[in-house]
């Protein structure tokens, strides 16, 4: 039963909706561009200088660990290039160059590649460097002194240190609009709320980002803060400050829903979301450090696993 | 082939498309110069085992299996002299004897069928009726391990696309209703209901001998497995097939098949399919089963070339194959052909935990998880954990995957492999 013409064999289904993981990443970048565009208009040339470098080590880490490792190349999927980019939008415009690269490296080594890379991460990798860099050199990532060449035509501090040290009436003058169009103190990509909620409805509405995860965990933030707020006005900001400052819009939109440690079930989506949420602000209102996204995200996706087997009871 | 839509919330929304209007009466195939026949041989007797060489004359209707008797066979639907045999090995290491068969366009019936109606009804419909039209296996009724209770007629297709068992409702309601009516005699199950989605079950009426149930529109809403757990309410497991569960499967085309047998005495030969090019645009046809693939695709001029695909059945559950030698079978429901530049590779991609297979899956399935399982082998765990037994095989996982993975190949795979272990641990028991 030979034929001349050789056919394409496969199992079904035959059909395939298009969607591949490159896809899926070239969004994301696409919507980080907004950011992207709000750091260098904020923060200059160095800012430039900080992001190309973090996505191009980035890439070039991945290639270096793929192939030592006898793996395939990945890196034209774009995630080695994603996450570059998420930590060098997570860093001050004056970073120097060894922080970003070597950054870069344990986002792309101790934060994938050692998991079996892409789909394997039980953390957010840029969020896991960053950790590790603010554990290790913390004055690099304290932007009030970071930034202390720039002249700013506004509240030259960073806003959650000022709330830490001098308490909600150093901050209270701070418009919400200023804050939201991105004139604080910050990260080249993490201070233009504006931008981050266009690239947050962006990748939802595409389904790229399950919806349930920012929206739970900005819930989460703004009813834990607004009970703090409520309890002890004096003490502590209120809910809308604490959406609007540091990282926590960065968080909910880039940080947070990450495919590989956040979960896929609705239940547990919501649970994820409002825990890190309320972790967040937490940390911020009794805890050490000023702001406390990052570890909020490290701490849930430390429970993801365990709150993803959360689901209906088997029917028999 | 449908694209993810720019906006939408990551679920694929298919739903079946009711008879179409356009579809044209079925076009009826000749006779064929050359039939193939996939004799069924189970236990791996190789070609020494039947006693079919070349040379050897078949009638219509003969019965054709193993010297020995055992197991189901096939019967010829042309009159004609083997000139081939060999050894075809099918899916999931299915054996077959294929016999080729040079044909007369004069038909010589053999008393085969009539005989075996005269000796035992129900053994005879055992005997033939999987081999008939609609490939109806009703073992189940006899082989005295789980009384069955219920008989459930699929009167549309499980898969997308595909018309023919929706156009056998539709065209002869009677015929369906005489073959029901057989069916309750020779084999007695207690209830026998009519699956449909939409309202295509409209003119069934009280008369009507089975129970008339209507399944929405969306796909998978037709497949046995996904009627078993919405409408029967009963759960197939490890150690639970649906037989066990007291439940029969049957196509209308294969009760229609039984209706014309026992009240003609005469096998039909002839199987309804549904053609649809790489367009998309559907037809139907009427074939001998045996007659060569390509002999229907070139009836419509449906032209192929190297790298296209070619697909028996529908395009969320058929079967590819390779060759248009391959003849038409009692379960060939479909013909399809894709063009090559429509056709999306799998790939080895590791799951990146995005979640739509677990938004799409109608059967609620942590597929996410499972799939990790069933990339490792690790069969036993993905059932006891992770709910394997609860797919429904829609294909709707694999359909959505953004690294590709053949998930659904997965499942199927899985399925087969703790079936086939399981007589394995009994024995060693």
């Amino acid at each position: 039963m030979l034929s001349s013409r050789q056919y394409i064999v496969s199992h079904a289904p035959f059909w395939h909706n298009g969607t591949a993981v490159h896809h899926r990443n070239y969004n994301w970048l696409l919507a980080l561009l907004p950011a992207v565009a709000a750091g260098l208009t904020y923060f200059g040339v160095p800012a430039l200088g900080v992001i190309c470098l973090a996505v191009s080590s980035a890439i070039f880490w991945e290639w270096l660990i793929t192939t030592v490792a006898r793996r395939p190349v990945t890196v034209g999927d774009g995630n080695a290039a994603l996450v570059g980019l998420i930590f060098g939008l997570l860093l001050p415009a004056t970073a120097p160059w060894w922080l970003v690269i070597t950054g870069t490296f344990i986002a792309i080594l101790i934060g994938q590649q050692v998991f079996g890379g892409i789909g394997g991460n039980p953390f957010n990798p840029a969020a896991l460097a960053w950790a590790i860099i603010f554990l290790s050199w913390k004055t690099f990532l304290d932007f009030d002194s970071m930034l202390v060449n720039y002249s700013f035509n506004f509240a030259p501090y960073h806003p959650l240190v000022a709330l830490k040290a001098f308490g909600p009436q150093a901050v209270a003058r701070i418009p919400l609009g200023d804050l939201f169009l991105g004139k604080q103190v910050g990260g080249i990509g993490t201070t233009c709320g504006l931008a981050l909620v266009l690239g947050g409805i962006w990748l939802m509405a595409r389904g790229i980002v399950r919806w349930e995860i920012p929206l739970s965990f900005l819930a989460g933030v703004f009813v834990s803060a607004f009970i703090f707020h409520v309890a002890a006005p004096e003490s502590f900001s209120g809910p809308l400050f604490h959406i609007m400052a540091g990282y926590t819009l960065f968080g909910a939109f880039f940080l947070a829903p990450e495919d590989s440690s956040s979960p896929v079930n609705f239940l547990p989506m919501l649970i994820y979301g409002a825990t890190g949420g309320i972790m967040t602000i937490l940390i911020r209102n009794i805890g050490a450090y000023p702001d406390g996204v990052i570890f909020a995200i490290l701490v849930i996706n430390l429970i993801n696993p365990l709150i993803d087997k959360i689901r209906p009871k088997r029917v028999n | 082939m449908i694209k993810k839509p720019f906006f939408g919330y990551a679920t694929a929304n298919f739903r079946y498309e009711l008879l179409s209007k356009a579809v044209a009466p079925p076009a009826s195939l000749p006779v064929p110069q050359q039939a193939v026949f996939l004799v069924p041989d189970p236990d791996d007797l190789g070609p020494s085992g039947f006693d079919y060489q070349v040379g050897t004359r078949l009638k219509t209707g003969q019965l054709l299996r193993a010297r020995s008797g055992n197991g189901p066979g096939v019967y010829s639907t042309v009159t004609g002299t083997v000139t081939d045999t060999s050894v075809f090995l099918g899916n999931y290491g299915q054996k077959f004897l294929s016999l080729t068969v040079q044909c007369q366009q004069e038909d010589q019936w053999s008393e085969d069928f009539s005989q075996a109606l005269e000796k035992d009804r129900q053994q005879a419909l055992l005997d033939f009726l999987g081999a008939a039209p609609g490939a109806a296996d009703l073992s189940p009724f006899a082989d005295g391990q789980t009384p069955i209770d219920t008989l459930v007629v699929l009167g549309a297709d499980p898969d997308l696309l595909v018309e023919t068992n929706l156009s056998v409702l539709k065209s002869d309601l009677n015929a369906l209703a005489r073959g029901i009516e057989l069916i309750k005699e020779v084999f007695g199950p207690q209830s026998v209901m009519v699956v449909a989605p939409g309202d295509n079950l409209q003119n069934v009426d009280s008369h009507f001998p089975a129970r008339a149930i209507t399944v929405p529109l969306d796909y998978p809403a037709v497949q046995p497995l996904m009627i078993m757990q919405k409408v029967l309410k009963r759960f197939p497991a490890q150690d639970k097939t649906i037989a066990r569960l007291g439940v029969v499967f049957c196509k209308a085309e294969a009760v229609v098949s039984a209706a014309a047998a026992l009240t003609t005495g005469r096998l039909p030969l002839e199987k309804l399919i549904t053609v649809i090019d790489k367009q998309g645009n559907r037809k139907l046809a009427r074939a001998r089963m045996g007659t060569p693939i390509g002999d229907v695709l070139r009836r419509f001029g449906i032209e192929t070339g190297s790298r296209d695909r070619i697909i028996a059945g529908g395009p969320m559950a058929g079967t590819a194959i390779y060759s248009l030698a391959q003849p038409v079978t009692a379960e060939t429901d479909a013909l399809m052909v894709q063009d090559r530049a429509e056709i999306v590779m799998s790939s080895d991609y590791p799951c990146i935990n995005c979640g739509d297979c677990v938004r799409n899956c109608p059967a609620h399935v942590q597929v996410n998880m499972l799939v990790r399982f069933l990339e490792a082998g690790q069969y036993q765990e993905a059932a006891d954990m992770y709910e394997l037994y609860a797919c429904v095989e829609c294909g709707l996982c694999s359909y959505v995957c953004p690294a590709r993975i053949p998930i659904l190949q997965y499942i199927k795979l899985a399925k087969f492999e703790l079936e086939r272990s399981l007589p394995a641990e009994e024995d060693n028991a």
